[in-house]
Formats: C-alpha cells, sequence, structure tokens
C-alpha cells in the first residue's frame, strides 16, 4: 500500500521532470537561435566593410545592393597604400607601441609589487589615491598637461605619447596587484631568508609568476597605444611623426566619400588589433575577468 | 648602536617607497600638479601667449549665464549619458543571461560578441560612418529590406545622437564579459532551489542572476558615466574636424572645451569648463556610491 502511493509519487515526480527538461531543451534552442541572429548581426559591419573596401565606387553607388562585390578589386588596396604613406604612419606608430607597452608592463609590474608585497607606512593612503585617479576624467588633466609640455618643448614630439607610460596607471597597478595577491607571502618571505632583496625577489619570482597578467598589461596598453587619437592630434603638427590614426583621419580629408578606399584603409588599420585578438584571446578575457574580481 | 644602519623595518619601508616612487612621481607631475594648476589658473585669462591675470570667477560666471553654446554642450552630453548607460548596461546584461545558459557553441559566440569592443579609433567610426549613410550605408539598406525609410543618421540634427548610440551599443561585449564571467561564478544550487518552488526562467533571472551580479552592474554604471560624460573622438573624427555636427548635435561637452583650449587658445576658460566637469562627475559618482548598499547586494565575509 505504502509502497504503491511511493510509486505513485515517483511517477509523476519523474513526468514533471520530463516536463521541465522538455522545456528546458526548447529553451536551450530558443537563446541558440537567438544567439545566432544576434551574432549575424554584429559581424555584419565587419563583413560590410570588407566587401565595400573590395567593390568600385559605380557598384557601391548604384542600387541593388550586393552582398558580396561583383569583382573582387585587390586593387582598391594598393591604390590605399599609394594614396597615401601609410607606411610611414605604420612605422611611426609601431615605434610609439613598442615603447608604451615596454613602459607600462615595467613601471606597473614594479609599482604594483610594491603595493601587494611590501609593507610601508601610508601605503593604504596611496593605494586609495591610486583607485581615485581612475574617476578624475582625463580632460581636467588635459589642458594643464599640454601646457607643461609646451613648456619643456616636447610639442611636435613623441616625448608626452610615450613618457607617461612609465609612470605607471591605475588600472594596471590594480590589475596586477591582484593578481600578485594570489603570490603567498611565504614564498617572499623565504626569498627574503636567503638574503634576496626585493628588486631581485621582483626579478626573479615576480615576474616569472605574473606573466599571465603582464600579457594582458601588454595587450591592453598595445590597444590604448595603436588606437591612441587625441595624443597625437594634439601633440604632434609634422606630417612626418603622424600616427595611423591620424594619418586615417587626414585620409579621410583627401578621399572624402569614397568608401572603397576608406574602408580599405581603415581594415588595415583595425588589422593588427583583429589578429592579436584572435591569437591572444585568452587574456583579453583574463584581463576582464580581473577586473571583475573572479579568477578563472 | 646597531651594527646596521637602518632597522630591518625601516629598510622594508624605504624598499616599498622606491617600488611605488614612479607612481608618486607620476601622480605629482602628471596628475596632482596639473590639477592644481588648472584650478588656480581657471580663475584667469590664461591663453598661452598672454600673462596670466587673475578675473575671478568671471569664467564660471561667463559659462552658466552667458554662454549659450556651454548650455548645449552641456545638454547634448546629458542626453548621450542618459541613454547610452543604460542602454548599453542593459544590453550587456541581456546578452551574458543568454550566453550563460548552456548552449552550443557558447565559446564562440562570446567571442563573436567580444570582438567588437576591442575594435575602437578612427578605423571603427570611419566605419560607422558608412554603415550610417543614409543612401549606401548598410543599416537603410537593410531598413529597406523591410520597407523602413531609415532617416538620415549623422545628417539629422535629431538622429546624431541616437547613431553615435547605436554604435556603442555595438561594443557592449567587454561589459557582457565582465557579467558573464560574474554569472558563472553563481552557484548552480541556488537555481535548482527555485525550480524545486517551480520558479520560471524569467524569475529566476529577476530573483537570482540580477541580484548576484549588482556589483559588476555598480562598477559598470560607474566606469562607464565617467567614460560616457567624456565622450568626444567619435564627435571629432564623426563632425568634420570636430565642428560639432549638424545644428551643433554633436558638440559635447569635451569637444567644446577642446575647441576652446585648442583652437581658440581661452585656456583659463577650458580650464574653468574642466573643473565643472570634474564637479558634475565627482557629485554623481558620490551619489552611486552612497546609493550603492540599497541595492548592491554583497556576499557577507567575501571582501572584494
Amino acid at each position: 500500500m505504502i509502497d504503491q502511493r511511493v510509486a505513485a509519487k515517483e511517477r509523476t515526480r519523474e513526468r514533471y521532470m520530463d516536463n521541465v527538461n522538455n522545456r528546458k531543451q526548447l529553451l536551450r534552442w530558443f537563446n541558440f537561435i537567438l544567439l545566432a541572429a544576434g551574432s549575424l548581426l554584429f559581424l555584419s559591419p565587419l563583413w560590410w566593410m570588407i566587401s565595400t573596401s573590395l567593390k568600385s565606387m559605380v557598384e557601391i553607388m548604384t542600387p541593388p545592393t550586393t552582398v558580396f562585390p561583383q569583382d573582387w578589386l585587390w586593387s582598391n588596396y594598393a591604390r590605399t597604400l599609394e594614396a597615401a604613406p601609410f607606411a610611414r604612419y605604420a612605422a611611426n606608430t609601431i615605434v610609439i607601441t613598442i615603447i608604451v607597452v615596454a613602459g607600462n608592463v615595467l613601471a606597473n609590474s614594479f609599482i604594483a609589487y610594491g603595493f601587494a608585497k611590501i609593507r610601508f607606512k601610508g601605503k593604504g593612503f596611496l593605494f586609495a589615491v591610486v583607485l581615485s585617479t581612475m574617476m578624475i576624467p582625463g580632460f581636467v588633466t588635459l589642458v594643464p598637461q599640454y601646457i607643461l609640455y609646451a613648456k619643456l618643448g616636447w610639442l611636435n614630439s613623441y616625448y608626452p605619447l610615450i613618457i607617461p607610460a612609465f609612470f605607471g596607471s591605475a588600472f594596471f597597478i590594480f590589475l596586477l596587484r591582484q593578481f600578485y595577491m594570489t603570490i603567498p607571502n611565504e614564498l617572499i618571505e623565504a626569498a627574503k631568508m636567503e638574503g634576496a632583496s626585493h628588486f631581485y625577489i621582483w626579478r626573479k619570482i615576480g615576474i616569472p609568476l605574473t606573466k599571465p597578467a603582464l600579457a594582458t598589461v601588454a595587450i591592453f596598453s598595445f590597444n590604448g597605444a595603436w588606437n591612441d587619437f587625441l595624443g597625437p592630434l594634439l601633440y604632434l603638427n609634422d606630417s612626418d611623426l603622424y600616427t595611423l590614426q591620424i594619418g586615417l583621419q587626414v585620409f579621410k580629408g583627401q578621399v572624402s566619400t569614397q568608401w572603397n578606399y576608406l574602408m580599405a584603409g581603415s581594415l588595415l588599420v583595425l588589422l593588427p588589433v583583429i589578429v592579436l585578438f584572435f591569437v591572444f584571446q585568452k587574456y583579453f578575457i583574463q584581463g576582464m575577468n580581473l577586473q571583475s574580481g573572479s579568477k578563472e | 648602536m646597531n651594527k646596521r644602519f637602518l632597522t630591518h623595518k625601516q629598510k622594508e619601508g624605504l624598499a616599498g617607497y622606491i617600488f611605488v616612487m614612479p607612481f608618486i612621481v607620476g601622480f605629482i607631475a602628471l596628475t596632482g600638479g596639473p590639477l592644481v594648476f588648472s584650478f588656480i589658473a581657471s580663475f584667469t585669462n590664461y591663453n598661452v601667449a598672454s600673462d596670466m591675470e587673475f578675473i575671478g570667477i568671471e569664467n564660471y560666471a561667463q559659462l552658466f549665464t552667458a554662454d549659450q553654446i556651454f548650455m548645449t554642450a552641456l545638454w547634448n552630453t546629458v542626453y548621450f549619458v542618459l541613454f547610452s548607460v543604460p542602454l548599453t548596461t542593459l544590453g550587456a546584461l541581456f546578452l551574458a543571461a543568454l550566453l550563460n545558459q548552456d548552449v552550443p557553441g557558447m565559446r564562440v559566440f562570446r567571442t563573436i560578441y567580444y570582438l567588437p569592443a576591442v575594435l575602437s579609433g578612427v578605423g571603427v567610426y570611419l566605419l560607422w560612418m558608412q554603415l550610417l549613410d543614409p543612401t549606401t550605408g548598410l543599416i537603410n539598406i537593410a531598413l529597406g529590406w523591410f520597407g523602413i525609410d531609415g532617416p538620415n543618421w549623422l545628417f539629422d540634427p535629431d538622429w546624431t545622437k541616437p547613431s553615435l548610440i547605436l554604435m556603442k551599443m555595438w561594443s557592449v561585449g567587454g561589459s557582457m564579459l565582465l557579467y558573464l564571467a560574474s554569472m558563472q561564478g553563481i552557484s548552480k544550487s541556488l537555481y535548482e532551489a527555485a525550480e524545486i518552488d517551480g520558479a520560471s526562467g524569467w524569475k529566476k533571472f529577476i530573483f537570482i542572476t540580477v541580484p548576484m551580479v549588482t556589483p559588476i552592474i555598480f562598477f559598470d554604471l560607474v566606469t562607464s558615466t565617467i567614460g560616457a560624460f567624456q565622450i568626444f573622438q567619435e564627435a571629432y573624427v564623426m563632425t568634420s574636424n570636430g565642428e560639432g555636427g549638424p545644428a551643433n548635435s554633436l558638440l559635447f561637452y569635451n569637444l567644446y572645451l577642446w575647441n576652446k583650449a585648442f583652437e581658440a587658445f581661452d585656456m583659463g576658460y577650458a580650464m574653468a569648463m574642466s573643473w565643472v566637469l570634474f564637479v558634475i562627475v565627482f557629485v554623481i559618482t558620490i551619489f552611486n556610491l552612497k546609493l550603492a548598499p540599497r541595492w548592491v547586494h554583497y556576499e557577507g565575509g567575501d571582501d572584494k
């Protein structure tokens, strides 16, 4: 009697769970279709850029619109590269980017080690200062910084673009400090017992153990330097010094609405970032996770 | 006397200051010093060439009483913040919730949605100028497939700001990743308990997922509000050399500040503007911080 009742209850429960599972399955497919449609929407601008860059202006202007170019005019790229000194711009950008990335990796790793692994008076206060600098709108210091650089005679040079990278930046210090915190203090203490200085420990233990986080810093600061528009716009006058971002802006003025050339130029400038993204995606995602305070 | 010159503790402290020294020097030279200078200079008529003459609060008085264009720029910026911040936050949250269900191909989707967020700079702005082009752009062509006559986007003062907001929506993938990471840390047992009580998917989202990710929503709101107030490059590139677009509809706060400082070289005035912006952003951030305990859910004992 009791057994029967239990069995009946079990059956209703199973039926109920089947129902739930079926609904779950349906929901999963609904989600999948929604996400797939969204993906097409998100990718369409990139496809449109590639496709437009290979069309002729006649094809772009005359309806009906083509999704794939009629003739793939690879010559658009050659014409774009001829129209403006992109190689020059690229060389300038690469030089600036390399120095900025090196500065950011070194300085922020050094500073973050101090905040994470050494005890000293006023550390809490100083770290609060670090975090509060993230709240200051950049334009508040832009004008006085410009005046400072003007007085130093640094206008129309790369100094204003690269020197600040060697003094650390709040976001990177915060990111690396989070990562340093995961290194056990016993490790540092043991090395100190052996007579190692903090500088030695930072070089021999700190840097090797934080390599993944340093990769994240390197990638984010690469992205920042490569895409920097404001700095070069303000500080560089001489067209020999122009970076890709400024070059592209000048190019826009030259070709006006010849979309095929504009898209070809834009794609060439964006390409290194896209390639970097696919190669080092792991570090991009890791950086975002560190930011949210969770570890993967 | 101790044989050593410094005690162990002093040595340790000295090492600490040496390590954080680059930050201190950088802060004084590039942030703190400039802040003090610009505050003082905001009460002068400084313009690179002339001497600095103190003119009291004249710059500030002019901003709020006489400068009609300043009011336009402030309004444009507030409009942009009010729409772009909630829309991008909701978009990122919604997208993360969809990805958090165990759908097939989640990693591929995550990559696709994140990719636009890592792209920035002039290349992206030029791409969107093309997408938004009234006749040859993808958006109006696609709207045409559904029989919709699209607006003139960047050429119509009513549509310029929505154009930029649309462009911002394309890069919600960055904050989407933050939400996703946080959602994946939510314990499965919470959802299972809710399911036994017969909660629907929507209810689970509202009553479990959202409360658990409120710390990230808070972080996202604070940083994206600060970011949105500073919109500049988009407007500079997408209107011809920063003139502010049709009917000044894209003349944002920082664009006007830029024009004052580096086109008109009215730097005292520009610095007064920058301090007004600083105060606005500061007040909003403090307001956000004060309001946070009312709706942000921190798990007990977990110090983040």
